[in-house]
């Protein structure tokens, strides 16, 4: 009979390979974890972080009786939203196409070219949509010159930016789900697609009878999955892209920006904190909902 | 039959093609704007066919090129000893999950777990990083904070480990005398290179592209990398359009923002290894992706 304590000596080396990644998770995330007390306080370094006055929850009250509250909620769900539909249906789409692609070369090139955005930094991503939107100098301005039409002032008026905004996230991102559907509609067992055909039913009614209710379960996975993050927002697509612009504030701050320039610029300790926790908060409650759904129509997709 | 096949097959590519248009576009004109004459986009504005070509942007940041290259070698050093740092924890944390039953097994996976449901936000993560550890203007605060260990990454691995690695390769490793330590580098890893490769890249990836490390802890010029130079022309760029009013101090600042061509040329320098390197490796990105799809 072993007893606990040579039990774990004999297990030294599993503790020997945990620790540099124990320790790793334990400051860059528990600690912070544990931060969120900052939001109950009113901090002075001074005194310390856990010597500092608590506030209760002032700081909180404070922040839902801004109007911000309530606009950087709904920018970041409707978002997100927005996102998710696009880039399923639009994803799903490209990935039917690729599969029916009979030449291998092609669908390798259209494969590597769809996912490309998504490896291309977000400041770049600024860059070429100022080359688009510039008012003096960007493309699309100097086309509508050259049709007669008046200039945009685009980094300054609100209405365009969430049409610009989701299209530059599909462009970015919309390839890495549509690589996710391709490879579950080519884990589709073929002989069911030439039984079709024997029983002469078309490449549309094929689609729509055999494809779509064959890669549903990874649809919800990947819905579900976004679902839970959707009180995360893309800080780079909502900060960089407008180029911080003051006057597009209204429909461009989410929750991510909104506590950066909180701390940042603002150097308000109290709101910005109080509105990371009330997304760390509400984000986890998301994800647990998510998980919880995940489980009940595909198992084995669910986080734990 | 044979004949609808083709014209459906014709009708798939064109669409695929004209995706594959739209989607290169904004890059086609980011590569010709760096190659255009600069007082042609300050006249006509930015476009597909510019009036003159000219290597000047690229002449300019070549004269100009100590703090491109110093920019550069930041981003080389941080990505290289970021990757390979956080490769080396992940694996060795994975492997351990992998391994059958040890005491305690369930908290370490549920510690690695929960990071992915619950984080403390910047707020705190900022002020530690800051104040208590004063990563403030090092190096370390390009590679440590957010970006070293991903729980995701950790349990991709681990998976791979536990569906790919037979035990009994292990177990005969161990009856011919092999420590752990030795059976993770001489056994587990080479066969296990596709998911190594594939992690690694996309480890890669994120330290290659960030520039919100930078924005968060690095003010000094010395520490700059690529992202963080390209971050803050572009913050220029607002300032002066947020300040046109005010012509006697847009002026003098002028002179710090480089030229759109020679932005633009900077913007390809930095695209340029994703350009060249990912295209060669997109197998495993592609690999990687639909793996995370299957087991998340």
């Amino acid at each position: 009979m072993k007893t606990k304590q040579t039990q774990i000596r004999n297990y030294w080396p599993i503790y020997v390979m945990l620790l540099p990644g124990f320790l790793y998770l334990l400051i860059n995330n528990y600690i912070p974890m544990a931060g969120i007390i900052i939001a109950f306080k009113n901090v002075d370094f001074a005194k310390g972080i856990l010597r500092s006055d608590w506030a209760g929850f002032a700081n909180f009250e404070y922040l839902f009786k801004t109007p911000d509250a309530f606009r950087i909620t709904r920018n970041t769900l409707l978002y997100n939203f927005t996102f998710i539909a696009v880039n399923l249906v639009i994803g799903v789409l490209l990935a039917i196409l690729l599969s029916e692609i009979r030449n291998r070369m092609a669908v390798k090139v259209y494969q590597t070219v769809i996912l490309l955005p998504y490896m291309i930094s977000i400041v770049i991503v600024s860059y070429l949509s100022y080359a688009f939107l510039a008012s003096d100098t960007g493309l699309i301005n100097g086309i509508r010159t050259s049709l007669g039409q008046s200039k945009i002032s685009w980094y300054t008026t609100e209405a365009y930016w969430p049409v610009i905004l989701v299209v530059v996230n599909c462009w970015k991102n919309v390839g890495y789900g549509a690589i996710v559907y391709l490879a579950s509609i080519l884990g589709i067992d073929r002989t069911l697609y030439e039984a079709a055909a024997v029983d002469g039913i078309s490449k549309l009614q094929s689609i729509r009878y055999i494809t779509l209710p064959m890669i549903r379960p990874t649809v919800i996975t990947m819905v579900l999955l976004n679902v839970g993050r959707i009180f995360y927002s893309d800080f780079g697509l909502f900060y960089q892209v407008p180029m911080n612009s003051g006057a597009l504030l209204n429909v461009t701050n989410t929750i991510d920006t909104y506590v950066y320039r909180g701390l940042i610029t603002l150097g308000d300790i109290g709101m910005s904190s109080a509105a990371g926790v009330y997304q760390s908060i509400v984000g986890f409650v998301l994800i647990l909902l998510a998980n919880w759904l995940t489980r009940r129509y595909s198992a084995e997709n669910a986080l734990f | 039959m044979y004949r609808k096949e083709r014209k459906f097959q014709i009708v798939c590519n064109g669409i695929m093609t004209a995706v594959t248009v739209v989607t290169l576009l904004p890059l086609i004109l980011l590569f010709i704007s760096s190659f255009t004459e600069n007082t042609d986009i300050t006249l006509y504005g930015y476009s597909f066919f510019p009036k003159h070509l000219s290597l000047s942007a690229y002449a300019y940041i070549w004269k100009e090129r100590m703090q491109i290259f110093r920019a550069y070698f930041v981003t080389v050093f941080v990505t290289a000893v970021g990757t390979v740092t956080g490769l080396f924890l992940s694996i060795l944390y994975a492997y351990a999950l992998s391994r059958p039953h040890f005491p305690g097994k369930k908290f370490f996976s549920f510690y690695v777990l929960f990071t992915m449901l619950f984080n403390g936000g910047l707020v705190p993560t900022y002020i530690m990083y800051t104040r208590y550890l004063h990563l403030k203007n090092t190096v370390a605060a390009l590679i440590i904070p957010s970006l070293l260990m991903n729980a995701f990454h950790v349990l991709l691995i681990r998976s791979y480990f536990q569906n790919n690695v037979p035990q009994s390769l292990i177990e005969a490793a161990k009856i011919d005398g092999a420590s752990e330590f030795a059976v993770v580098w001489k056994v587990v890893v080479p066969v296990s290179k596709p998911i190594i490769a594939t992690i690694g890249l996309f480890i890669g990836v994120a330290y290659w592209n960030d520039w919100m490390n930078g924005l968060y802890y690095v003010t000094d010029v010395k520490l700059y990398s690529i992202q963080q130079i390209l971050n803050n022309m572009l913050k220029n760029i607002e300032y002066l359009s947020k300040n046109a009013s005010s012509m006697g101090k847009s002026t003098s600042l002028a002179g710090t923002l480089p030229a759109a061509t020679v932005r633009m040329a900077i913007a390809v320098i930095g695209l340029l290894p994703i350009l060249v390197i990912y295209p060669m490796v997109q197998k495993y990105f592609v690999k990687g992706i639909a793996l995370g799809a299957v087991k998340e």
